[in-house]
């Protein structure tokens, strides 16, 4: 039921008290985090430093702009509406087509206009915003996300997140929606957590409700053949937006899309821990290498260090061996 | 980047807060617990005598803070009569005046002492010798003889006091004592021999303290000193040292009474004994206390606001309890101190009514709030309507209980219902996104905290020591800044990432 202080240390972890104090509290300016926190400003800010984001169809900033929101839908096929300043995944709804007057989200339930409408009235009015703040809602084409993931998640877009320290990409997951969390990518509410190598971006390992997972709770896929394709790409990304953000300690949330490739979905000023469940170690130790770099280094050495030094050999590989064989085949 | 600012400014802290309590428990006399009783002696003192028909003025001593007994109250009983207070080399005195006066008088003065064994002396100058003591004959030769004998015998003022008092004892009476008797009364004869020996000494009057006597009088003690030092004598047998009942009412060597325009004065006392809670005791201490910074205390404020900081004072307690349970323990609750503000209120509807009206409120305004989410208002507005839900959930339910005879039922109009309101709108959202095992997990772990931030909120004894220590403010703010400062594990996390740890 239990562990000791001891041996979460030897293993490295942070905590979340040491998260806040040590790397949140020293690293990342208060005044910057407007900047991720509006997702409105992350967009158009990454835009200047050439980081492919989701294309942007429109923003409702007013009660009134509700109702021009059909006119904006007119000749999208799917689209996510999602709050500028919400936090943890509240708020996001995803249509993936529209049929008639009907919009469909991934399960198959149907919405009508209003509904659509009261969604996006309710952003407006800050119910899912910070404080409950008055907040802007953001419309977005939908991801087409890649295929190669189908047969790992269920219904939700698989997103992966990236660490990033000073710059380094330190550690990565990606995040499995399964019916338990309901399409969602949070751990907490049963997604799959598959820890990535820094390396070259395959499974390490799997956890749900952080017990050790070998393969997806719906589809029965085994994750170690899972591969990130453009990881390369995806970990430059990452370590861009340091020099966009200039937050130290930043979570950086990534999708695939078929046609443009590793995409910045959101960045995260208060990154959680689950990464290191997923991963099966501790931050720690890859925080304290790299508070010993020096400053002013490139994104492209930063991320050939990282890969360098954080390489790791998959625990599903080795722990399950024959089936990877048979597989790989 | 140097943490030493920052352990400096937590160790000032400590320290000037554990120095204002200690300062206020030495000086004071606060107890570090509530329950401690402290013995109140209330004397009091009447003077008697008949005045001749014209002005009249009359003085008496007052007894002060002295070794053992600490004055708290006076009050003085004398109609008609001009009052005065003076007070000189460290002496009171009370000085009643009447333009005319005819009869018998009395005039009353009581005093509350408490009981204080920290209590001191107030520094009064060392009377110095009286430089010639002119006797007649034959008194000379006996006085000088009586000097010598008790001298010989002696080492020291005090031994030469003791052999002196004792050589006019019943059983060792010479013939020199004998007369020198016959001419002057015992005691300033004691202290004029004193004196003519170059030993400073004086007569003073004390009260033995004994519960329910009444008409009592002072008795004559004699006072030595010798240098800084000073003993009582008793003159009756020259026995060394104070009886820890005796009070000394005057003891700079003036008169206890002196009465100017009338005859046959006299003053008695009468004096009981009680025992009374030491925070009662201090506070009516505090209460004529003087308004140095040092004594700055709430107990200066009028009785109502008093209660009211006692309720202030309270809340960095409870806050603290919601910093531990959040930085140590790792509690999700709904509204960072949101618990502490429940906790207020089931001080004020004890706790078994208040968790009950709390969740039977929370469970309604639930309800309520689904139905409210379907109508798709605005936010303000809804969250208005759920406070207005609010109100009519608890008129109804003290409405109800009043009707059933449940008294306690009307408690519940303490809680504070904007914060229910919020907490109401917190839990449906938390609901309607992640489900009710959030709602439980949130929910429970601000019960838990608001019960545990009741249990010390509502405990006598830090009630007691918030109100009366004000340094201990100070040191709750330093522990809270460790606490901010803590980097470690929380206790939750040490089950949450057993996992990793297991292969």
């Amino acid at each position: 039921m239990w562990t000791t202080p001891a041996r979460l240390k030897a293993k490295g972890i942070i905590g979340m008290n040491r998260r806040n104090i040590r790397y949140i509290g020293r690293y990342n300016d208060r005044r910057l985090y407007p900047l991720v926190d509006d997702k409105l400003k992350t967009k158009l800010l990454a835009q200047q430093y050439a980081i492919t984001t989701p294309a942007l169809i429109g923003t409702v900033t007013t009660q009134f702009g509700v109702k021009h929101i059909r006119e904006m839908l007119m000749g999208h096929a799917g689209f996510v509406i999602k709050p500028a300043k919400g936090s943890g995944g509240k708020g996001i709804l995803v249509v993936e087509r529209v049929d008639g007057g009907d919009y469909i989200k991934p399960s198959g339930s149907r919405l009508s206009l209003e509904d659509v409408e009261r969604h996006a009235s309710n952003i407006l009015s800050g119910l899912y915003s910070l404080g409950g703040s008055p907040d802007v809602a953001l419309i977005e084409s939908l991801i087409n996300f890649d295929e190669t993931f189908g047969e790992y998640t269920y219904e939700g877009v698989p997103d992966i997140r990236v660490i990033v320290f000073k710059g380094y990409p330190v550690m990565a997951m990606m995040r499995l929606s399964t019916a338990a969390s309901d399409g969602k990518a949070n751990l907490h509410q049963g997604a799959v957590g598959v820890g990535i190598d820094i390396a070259t971006g395959t499974a390490i390992r799997g956890v749900q409700f952080d017990r050790a997972r070998h393969d997806h709770p719906d589809t029965g896929h085994e994750l170690a053949s899972l591969c990130i394709p453009g990881w390369q790409t995806l970990l430059l990304l990452a370590a861009g937006c340091y020099e966009m953000t200039s937050l130290g300690y930043l979570g950086t949330d990534m999708v695939l899309d078929r046609d443009h490739g590793p995409m910045l979905l959101e960045l995260n000023a208060r990154p959680g821990l689950a990464i290191q469940m997923a991963n099966g170690e501790g931050l720690r130790p890859r925080l304290d290498l790299i508070e010993q770099q020096p400053e002013g280094i490139g994104a492209e050495e930063r991320v050939a260090f990282a890969q360098h030094h954080f390489a790791r050999r998959s625990e599903l590989a080795t722990t399950e061996a024959p089936p990877v064989a048979v597989s790989s085949v | 980047m140097s943490r030493l600012p920052f352990y400096l400014v937590v160790a000032l802290l400590l320290v000037i807060g554990i120095g204002m309590s200690v300062h206020r428990h030495v000086e004071f006399e606060v107890p570090w617990t509530p329950g401690e009783q402290r013995q109140v002696w209330e004397i009091e003192a009447q003077v008697n005598f008949r005045a001749d028909g014209g002005p009249a003025k009359v003085e008496m001593a007052l007894p002060s803070t002295q070794d053992g007994y600490r004055v708290l109250t006076e009050h003085t009983a004398s109609p008609g009569y001009g009052l005065t207070f003076l007070e000189e080399n460290g002496s009171r005195r009370a000085r009643w005046s009447i333009r005319e006066a005819r009869g018998s008088q009395q005039l009353y003065y009581s005093a509350q002492l408490l009981v204080a064994p920290q209590a001191r002396n107030a520094d009064r100058p060392t009377p110095k010798p009286l430089p010639a003591v002119v006797w007649e004959r034959p008194y000379d030769t006996a006085a000088s003889e009586v000097i010598e004998r008790a001298w010989s015998r002696s080492s020291d003022p005090f031994t030469f006091a003791r052999e002196l008092i004792g050589d006019f004892t019943e059983d060792r009476q010479s013939e020199n004592t004998r007369l020198l008797l016959t001419q002057f009364d015992r005691v300033p004869l004691l202290v004029r021999l004193l004196n003519q020996a170059g030993v400073a000494a004086r007569e003073v009057n004390g009260l033995m303290l004994e519960h329910g006597r009444r008409r009592q009088s002072l008795t004559s003690w004699i006072q030595v000193y010798d240098g800084d030092q000073r003993a009582l004598f008793n003159p009756a047998d020259g026995a060394q040292g104070r009886p820890d009942n005796l009070l000394l009412w005057e003891a700079s060597g003036q008169s206890v009474l002196e009465v100017q325009g009338g005859t046959n004065s006299r003053v008695t006392f009468s004096m009981l004994s009680r025992n009374q809670p030491a925070a009662a005791a201090v506070r009516s201490q505090l209460a004529r206390g003087s308004d140095t910074l040092l004594n700055f205390s709430i107990h200066s404020l009028p009785l109502e606001e008093q209660a009211l900081f006692q309720t202030i004072l309270l809340l960095p307690i409870g806050a603290l309890v919601v910093v531990l349970l959040r930085v140590l323990v790792g509690i999700k609750t709904s509204g960072t101190f949101m618990p502490v503000l429940i906790a207020l209120a089931f001080i004020q509807t004890t706790l078994v009514t208040g968790l009950i009206g709390f969740l039977l409120v929370v469970a309604v305004g639930l309800v309520i709030r689904n139905y409210l989410s379907y109508l798709n208002l605005l936010l303000v507005a809804r969250v208005t309507a759920v406070i207005i839900t609010v109100i009519a959930i608890i008129s109804l339910f003290s409405v109800l209980s009043y009707r059933f005879g449940l008294n306690a039922g009307l408690q519940i109009t303490f809680f504070p219902m904007i914060i229910l309101s919020w907490t109401i709108e917190r839990m449906s959202i938390l609901w309607e996104e992640e489900g009710p095992k959030e709602v439980l997990i949130q929910g429970g772990g601000s019960l838990l905290t608001a019960v545990l931030a009741y249990l010390a909120m509502n405990n006598p004894w830090i009630r007691h020591i918030t109100f009366n220590f004000l340094g201990v403010q100070l040191i709750l703010m330093a522990l809270i800044l460790l606490l901010g400062n803590y980097t470690g594990y929380r206790l939750l996390e040490l089950r949450r990432f057993k996992p990793v740890t297991e292969d």
